[in-house]
């Protein structure tokens, strides 16, 4: 409807500019028109939703670091290209960044003046009925014999009830016009984007994300150092953090022992115990996926789970080096389990092992180790042994999911080859060349948690909500002008008649009134017969009752 | 009535729906034939009038075909209420299938927790949708499009996707779920046939629009079309809104923690809403009104159907991984440094 470059062009300057001569000015006022036109939101619209395409496909640094950096290491030559343009975090690169901010810019461009121009129109008279209603695409004409003054006298009853706006001061025509919510509905729509986007941002700059690993037993106390990993927004300083601590006391799972989905989870739910702050009273939770704490403005999620073996390592010397539960890591649905064990500190010799955890381990018919079951019924565990240096000693910091074997020494079994030690709980076996021993105690559960603040999520939603509302109303919403125009026969003009549409022999007919209904809708492309036959049917029907002898 | 029972009801309810809506297909395609011999008779009848020399024999030539029109008249007449009616009768029967799935489940639910019933819900819908409009909007003309489109899918769905009932994963146990996914798929179902809508529009300007038209073409006139297909993209596209930028983020929030988090399945949700505001506002804009606004609602159609169905096959990082097997409950970020839960030595 109202398309932007419909506004008067140029302003008071236009006169005087001399020909061939582009200002900075009239550049500039060139350039923001180009911005603002509709044509303009349109590709640019066009070109965000290419821009976002990319992200689904390569990983991205913000949903799965993990991903970013197996990726990287699979492709060597294009990982540096695809880090200069900024295909690992497409989101927040400055190409995507770019294009959102100047459709951001061509919205506001768009939305002020369409403002302006709607709050004239919102005090602005329906326009009067033009010359010739005939000329419009929609319009009928018929005679009767009511009076002109009791035609539009109707028309004004009926527009009136159909909740039109009427024309003050008119003769001899009716001008009426709905719909004003509409354009109101757009604007709302497209205000809403920017709230939208503003709620986003504000998440985005003043909230945090952060993942953790917590034992059963286990308690996370709600600050930076406490977090697995960690990725708080630019102005997300260290003193937000929301100062509660929880303990997870148990942790349950209904594993489904039948079925299509046999070994595979349901109804996770860790029993917490939080305090809101340190002095404050104890609390309750049960903790389950899609149903997260709330504590202050902080949420807690559950989402997901996995063992660690416990296990303790004794040096040369008799000595405990290591001792307590060890994360393992998931590798898949079976819940076949990765991690890594450290004894920087035993003597003779430092003591690595990594290997896997079988929840319930089995051998199959091929004579392979598996699990055949996610929950430990028959946990064991199978650990490479490592010695001589783990390269914890140079300063550099590691993960702890990862053995940096690169300068250490594989412990040789009786066979000759690298020695592996499988253990089920309670079994210690003794490592060769007086290096110590291993035991493997039992299993202990965790879970992970995501710890999240989120300012600005009503706002966003608030945002959308309306955007909607907005939404519907521009859409539903028909603008429509309607004029109706009543001519006593004897009165017209010869010539003016409506083009002789119903008029037909008799228009010389004296004593009748030509009535003229002509519609439009300024959406365009709406079918408005019913519109006509309603109106029409309106004026030929006063209380209820027909009164027309006539046909159209 | 056992699960066991509710789901070997269900599969055959939709072996039923799909071999009705074929039959559908034959007789609506039936029904064009026969339509398309009207249209060719006549000009034949023309040309036999001018032809006879003698005003007797042009009478008599008139008067064979012209009886013979009545009666195929009438038979397109049958055959288009035949259709009209088995393809309710299928749209029945999918009900069924549907019924039987969340029936077979046990604890019963709604039947969406993968491909499979994601699929047959889709076109499910397709078929009501077009149903629901077909008086409204006169789109019995459609019926060989729409009911290819759903045979095609149900037999891919059947033969490619089917997978036994289980319970809901924990993550898509919540009733935003069935607020989410009826909102998401009634959109879809809306989208497509609008888009079906479009592809006819572009065909048609193609053969050289309304003015090459064939006589007796049931296909409406390009206005009629791109009109029709707005108004079904209008009343999607707010349902699209409402699923995938209002619902979907509270749903991803309680589940995940991030009410949005750039996962590919929302990427594409967001482009494809994105391309159909490209398309609302392709309407408005001069030179961008009628075939390349169709275009437009084709690349919606095709980045809403490779959302639904592609994303899930060709993407390992969604969290919507309800394609294939259940992803793993979590798989921790490895952490530079990051301290754990072990006790070092
Ligand atoms: C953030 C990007 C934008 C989005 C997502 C968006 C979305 C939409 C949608 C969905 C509609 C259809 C609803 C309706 O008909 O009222 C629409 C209409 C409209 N938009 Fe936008 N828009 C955006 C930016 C813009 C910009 C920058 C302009 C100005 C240049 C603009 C001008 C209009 C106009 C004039 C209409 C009314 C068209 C009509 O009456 O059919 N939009 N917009």
């Amino acid at each position: 409807m109202t398309d932007v470059r419909e506004r008067p062009a140029a302003g008071p300057g236009a006169g005087d500019r001399r020909p061939g001569e582009l200002g900075a000015r009239e550049l500039g006022r060139w350039t923001w028109r180009q911005l603002t036109s509709m044509r303009t939101a349109l590709v640019l619209l066009l070109l965000l939703a290419l821009a976002a395409v990319p992200g689904s496909v390569v990983p991205q640094e913000g949903v799965d670091a993990l991903a970013v950096s197996r990726w990287k290491a699979d492709h060597p030559t294009l990982a540096p290209v695809y880090e200069r343009l900024g295909l690992f975090s497409v989101y927040d690169s400055a190409w995507f960044s770019a294009i959102y901010l100047l459709l951001m810019v061509s919205l506001v461009g768009c939305i002020i003046p369409r403002t302006l121009v709607y709050a004239r129109a919102m005090r602005a008279q329906p326009p009067a009925a033009p010359r010739n209603l005939s000329r419009l695409p929609d319009h009928r004409s018929y005679r009767t014999d009511l009076d002109a003054d009791e035609v539009l006298d109707r028309a004004r009853a009926a527009l009136r009830g159909r909740r039109y706006r009427l024309r003050r001061d008119q003769d001899g025509a009716v001008s009426a016009e709905k719909g004003y919510l509409r354009e109101a509905g757009n604007l709302l729509f497209h205000v809403s984007l920017l709230v939208v986007l503003a709620g986003f941002a504000w998440g985005s700059l003043f909230g945090y994300q952060g993942g953790v690993i917590v034992l059963q037993g286990g308690t996370f106390v709600n600050t930076a150092a406490a977090y697995d990993d960690l990725d708080p927004g630019s102005q997300f300083g260290p003193e937000d953090f929301d100062p509660f601590d929880f303990t997870v006391d148990d942790f349950d799972i209904t594993w489904l022992t039948s079925g299509p989905a046999y070994g595979t989870a349901r109804e996770f739910s860790a029993a917490l115990r939080y305090r809101e702050s340190p002095g404050a009273p104890e609390r309750t939770y049960d903790l389950r996926v899609n149903h997260p704490l709330t504590v202050d403005s902080t949420d807690v999620f559950l989402i997901g789970h996995g063992y660690a073996p416990v296990i303790t390592v004794r040096d040369g010397r008799g000595e405990v080096v290591y001792d307590g539960p060890t994360v393992f890591l998931p590798q898949d649905q079976t819940f076949l389990s990765y991690g890594v064990v450290k004894a920087p500190s035993a003597q003779p010799g430092q003591i690595g092992l990594d290997g896997v955890l079988f929840p319930t381990f089995e051998m199959n018919a091929d004579g392979d180790p598996v699990t055949v079951f996610p929950s430990p019924e028959n946990p064991l565990v199978s650990m490479n042994v490592w010695t001589g240096d783990l390269g914890l000693d140079d300063g550099v910091a590691q993960s702890v999911y990862v053995l940096d074997t690169d300068a250490a020494t594989p412990v040789e079994g009786p066979d000759g080859r690298q020695l592996r030690i499988d253990l089920r709980p309670g079994e210690t076996e003794q490592l060769p060349d007086g290096l110590g021993s291993v035991t493997f105690e039992g299993v202990q559960p965790w879970v992970r948690v995501q710890v999240s603040k989120t300012p600005g999520k009503e706002l966003a939603l608030a945002g959308v909500v309306l955007a909607l509302v907005g939404l519907l109303g521009s859409l539903f919403i028909r603008p429509r002008r309607i004029w109706v125009r009543a001519v006593p026969v004897a009165a017209a003009p010869a010539g003016a008649g409506p083009d002789g549409d119903d008029v037909g022999a008799d228009g010389d007919q004296v004593g009748g009134t030509m009535v003229e209904v002509g519609v439009l809708d300024r959406s365009g492309g709406a079918d408005l017969t019913d519109v006509l036959d309603e109106i029409v049917a309106d004026l030929r029907t006063a209380a209820g009752r027909p009164t027309e002898e006539e046909t159209a | 009535m056992t699960d066991a029972a509710w789901e070997t009801l269900s599969n055959q309810a939709i072996g039923a729906a799909g071999v009705v809506y074929f039959i559908a297909l034959l007789v609506t395609l039936a029904e064009w034939a026969s339509l398309r011999q009207v249209a060719t008779t006549e000009p034949a009848v023309a040309g036999a009038g001018a032809a006879g020399e003698a005003g007797g024999v042009a009478v008599a030539t008139r008067q064979g075909p012209e009886g013979g029109d009545d009666a195929t008249a009438r038979r397109t007449d049958f055959l288009g209420r035949l259709g009209v009616l088995l393809t309710v009768l299928a749209c029945a029967a999918h009900l069924v299938a549907l019924l039987g799935r969340g029936m077979a489940a046990d604890p019963n639910r709604v039947p969406w927790g993968n491909m499979y019933e994601f699929t047959i819900s889709g076109t499910f819908v397709v078929t009501l949708i077009y149903l629901v409009l077909m008086r409204r909007y006169a789109l019995q003309w459609m019926a060989p499009l729409v009911l290819t489109f759903v045979t095609a899918t149900l037999m891919v769905a059947v033969i490619w996707l089917h997978d036994e009932v289980a319970p809901l994963t924990e993550a898509l146990n919540s009733y935003w779920l069935v607020i989410h996914v009826v909102s998401a798929v009634i959109a879809t179902g809306a989208f497509t046939v609008a888009g079906l809508l479009s592809i006819v529009y572009l065909v048609k300007l193609r053969r050289g629009g309304d003015a090459a038209a064939r006589p007796g073409s049931r296909v409406p006139p390009l206005a009629v079309l791109d009109r029709v297909s707005y108004r079904i993209h209008a009343f999607a596209f707010p349902v699209w809104t409402f699923a995938v930028l209002i619902t979907g983020p509270i749903w991803a929030h309680e589940a995940w923690s991030r009410y949005w988090n750039w996962d590919p399945k929302e990427v594409w949700a967001f482009i494809t809403w994105v391309v159909y505001a490209a398309y609302l506002h392709a309407r408005a804009t001069a030179g961008w009104k009628g075939r390349n606004a169709a275009i437009l609602a084709c690349v919606g159609m095709a980045t809403l159907w490779f959302n639904f169905i592609g994303i899930n096959y060709f993407s390992s990082t969604s969290q919507h991984s309800y394609a294939g097997a259940e992803a793993p409950a979590a798989v921790a970020d490895v952490v530079p440094g990051g301290p754990s839960g072990s006790a070092g030595g």
